[in-house]
């Protein structure tokens, strides 16, 4: 981006005063909501009391972060939390690419239009709504064991199952954002020059050895970008979707990071404790997201940011 | 970070023609009727291409199917859905009581009322918000771009936590009002960000000329660049919307008032929770069926964005999402 002329600071801040003036209302807002909490991850050195505050509550240096380290509870929301993204990166992300590639190879587009708006609308509805869909369709009550058992079998039990849980997780993330992924995807398969495919069929390549030539080739950038935030992002799954299911299949199977620090923390009022829980998370995923940028630039891509 | 602030900027801009108004030409044109396989592209054969139907009809039926069957239950009569034994999937007889009986006052009528106050005043303030920090930041090496600029990125990458956030809300007294359900989730700086790169693409010599015959910053945003961002922000605010529409884990955390609970909180109440919606243990003349009436309520919480989606959704693809996403 070319620099503009870099004049008296004084001159430049009279010249761009609106500018700032309009960008103020948002750095308050972060200010307030997104750095002063930051700030507040101080009471993970303390014990924390809300009756005596911040300020009167007593240090106790980095007691909350061996307890934390210690306690096997934790590890086990750790576990959960590892599995479901290792899970969802097999059986989730791959998804969306195939979906826009299938797309991409529609000729129609009226028929590619239509089915775009399809799939993209369930990103819209909230989690509570997706659960509540699938507790009407494979629930105790629901359209499944309703005609299962009209025809005389045994209903299955999908909705409180703690041991499928990981699948029926899955699927309700892949009903309700699989096919908002492949908006990135598509953008990236119309930026392939189509001579590229041309001068392949030339060649006497077919339709396999163009996919898996030009095609995924053409993908490889924003794959390794997406993977890049999800890997960032391992810590973090389905918050919502777990605290709604969790009366459903119990703690066990649905308690991850995020999970556990709202319970300790905000239910059973453990505020420092659940305090160097969060902040241990945050760091880690902090320092996953730069690692996984790092090694995009060793392979060659651009990652999230560039250095 | 580097990337983030310069690529956002030009990628949207080689997209921008096609979202703004500049080529109407090429776009109210109607698509043609028999689009043509280019010739290197042999056509694919009959297992093939029934292959690639059967597929796209099963995802499009995953993702209409559930929703036809909730919406039709939720009409249906009483009668017709202890026929069906539970949801119904063959219209039978139509009755609309489920919507009277929950609209009629009450706990789901406060809800709605709840969500869509929050949601109003929410998005207006978002929108106003961001629109005004993007164009501020969207002239790179002006006066403290660059801090303000990472001082908002830098949030995308670490964030504080459930607790600290808790107890700020707390301490500032924000716990069971409606703005703890607006004002920590009011700014979003991906919204932000794709915002800029559009009014970054923004062809300069039209903002130039603006500043020639002696509009203010404030002018030019309004009567120049807004005019010309119709699409974007119209997308911006089917996100804020949606995203306010929505919330669910803002309300459990903040507000305990259950009269002040809205909608999504409801549902969840009623549909997973399992607490009877009012109105369905007198199963007597005229009332509606239990199923029917949690139907209704999915049924509400899903109207606003079915009504608003078809309107919005043809922006998607038309290189709004495409620049920031790459960005």
């Amino acid at each position: 981006m070319p620099p503009r002329a870099k004049g008296n600071l004084r001159l430049r801040f009279k010249r761009d005063r609106s500018l700032v003036l309009m960008a103020l209302p948002a750095v308050i807002l972060l200010g307030v909501f997104a750095y002063l909490p930051m700030l507040g991850n101080v009471v993970a050195f303390q014990d924390y009391s809300p009756y005596v505050g911040i300020p009167d509550s007593p240090w106790v240096g980095t007691d909350n972060f061996a307890r934390v380290l210690a306690d096997a509870d934790f590890w086990h929301a750790v576990k959960n939390t590892l599995v479901i993204t290792a899970f969802q990166l097999v059986f989730f992300f791959p998804i969306p690419i195939a979906l826009a590639m299938l797309l991409n190879s529609l000729v129609n587009p009226r028929l590619r239009a239509a089915v775009q708006a399809v799939v993209y609308l369930p990103h819209f509805f909230s989690w509570v709504l997706v659960v509540s869909v699938f507790q009407q369709i494979f629930g105790g009550a629901g359209l499944l064991n309703q005609s299962l058992r009209a025809n005389g079998w045994q209903a299955m039990d999908i909705m409180t199952n703690p041991d499928t849980f990981l699948f029926l997780l899955t699927s309700q993330a892949v009903w309700k954002d699989a096919g908002w992924g492949i908006i990135v995807f598509l953008a990236a398969l119309s930026a392939i020059d189509p001579a590229q495919y041309e001068a392949a069929a030339v060649d006497g390549a077919g339709r396999w050895k163009r996919m898996w030539h030009v095609t995924l080739p053409g993908l490889r950038s924003v794959i390794v970008l997406l993977l890049i935030l999800r890997l960032g992002d391992s810590l973090t799954v389905g918050f919502e979707q777990m605290i709604l299911q969790r009366d459903a299949v119990g703690a066990e199977a649905s308690e991850v990071l995020d999970t556990f620090v709202y319970y300790t923390g905000v239910q059973n009022g453990d505020w420092s404790y659940a305090a160097a829980a969060g902040l241990i998370k945050g760091l880690v995923s902090l320092a996953l997201i730069l690692t996984a940028n790092k090694v995009a630039h060793i392979f060659g891509e651009s990652g999230v940011y560039s250095k | 970070m580097s990337t983030i602030i310069s690529k956002a900027g030009p990628s949207t801009s080689t997209s921008k023609p096609s979202t703004s108004t500049s080529k109407p030409s090429k776009q109210s044109k109607p698509p043609r009727l028999k689009p043509e396989r280019p010739v290197w592209d042999e056509e694919p054969g009959a297992a093939a291409k029934a292959g690639k139907f059967i597929v796209l009809a099963v995802v499009v039926l995953a993702v209409l199917g559930p929703l036809y069957t909730i919406v039709l239950t939720s009409i249906s009569s009483q009668a017709t859905i202890t026929q069906a034994g539970g949801l119904v999937l063959v219209p039978g007889e139509i009755s609309f009581a489920a919507y009277q009986q929950i609209l009629s006052g009450g706990v789901v009528t406060r809800a709605v009322l709840v969500s869509v106050g929050v949601t109003a005043t929410g998005t207006a303030l978002s929108m106003v918000v961001s629109i005004l920090c993007a164009y501020g930041l969207s002239r790179p090496g002006s006066f403290a771009h660059t801090p303000i600029l990472f001082t908002l990125l830098i949030t995308m990458f670490f964030s504080a936590g459930i607790i600290p956030s808790y107890l700020l809300v707390s301490g500032l007294g924000l716990i069971n009002t409606y703005w703890a359900l607006i004002l920590p989730s009011c700014i979003s700086v991906f919204n932000i960000i794709i915002l800029r790169g559009f009014f970054m693409g923004i062809d300069r010599g039209i903002l130039d000329s603006a500043r020639i015959d002696g509009a203010s910053e404030w002018r030019t945003l309004t009567q120049i660049v807004l005019p010309m961002s119709k699409a974007v922000t119209a997308v911006i605010a089917l996100f804020y919307g949606v995203g306010y529409w929505n919330a669910f884990f803002n309300a459990v955390l903040y507000i305990n008032d259950s009269a002040m609970n809205p909608l999504q909180v409801v549902l969840r109440s009623y549909v997973l929770q399992g607490v009877s919606v009012p109105g369905q243990v007198d199963v007597g003349t005229g009332a509606a069926a239990g199923p029917a009436l949690q139907m209704a309520v999915i049924v509400l919480a899903m109207v606003p964005i079915l009504i608003v989606y078809p309107f919005v959704q043809k922006h998607f693809t038309k290189g709004v999402m495409i620049g920031a996403v790459k960005g």
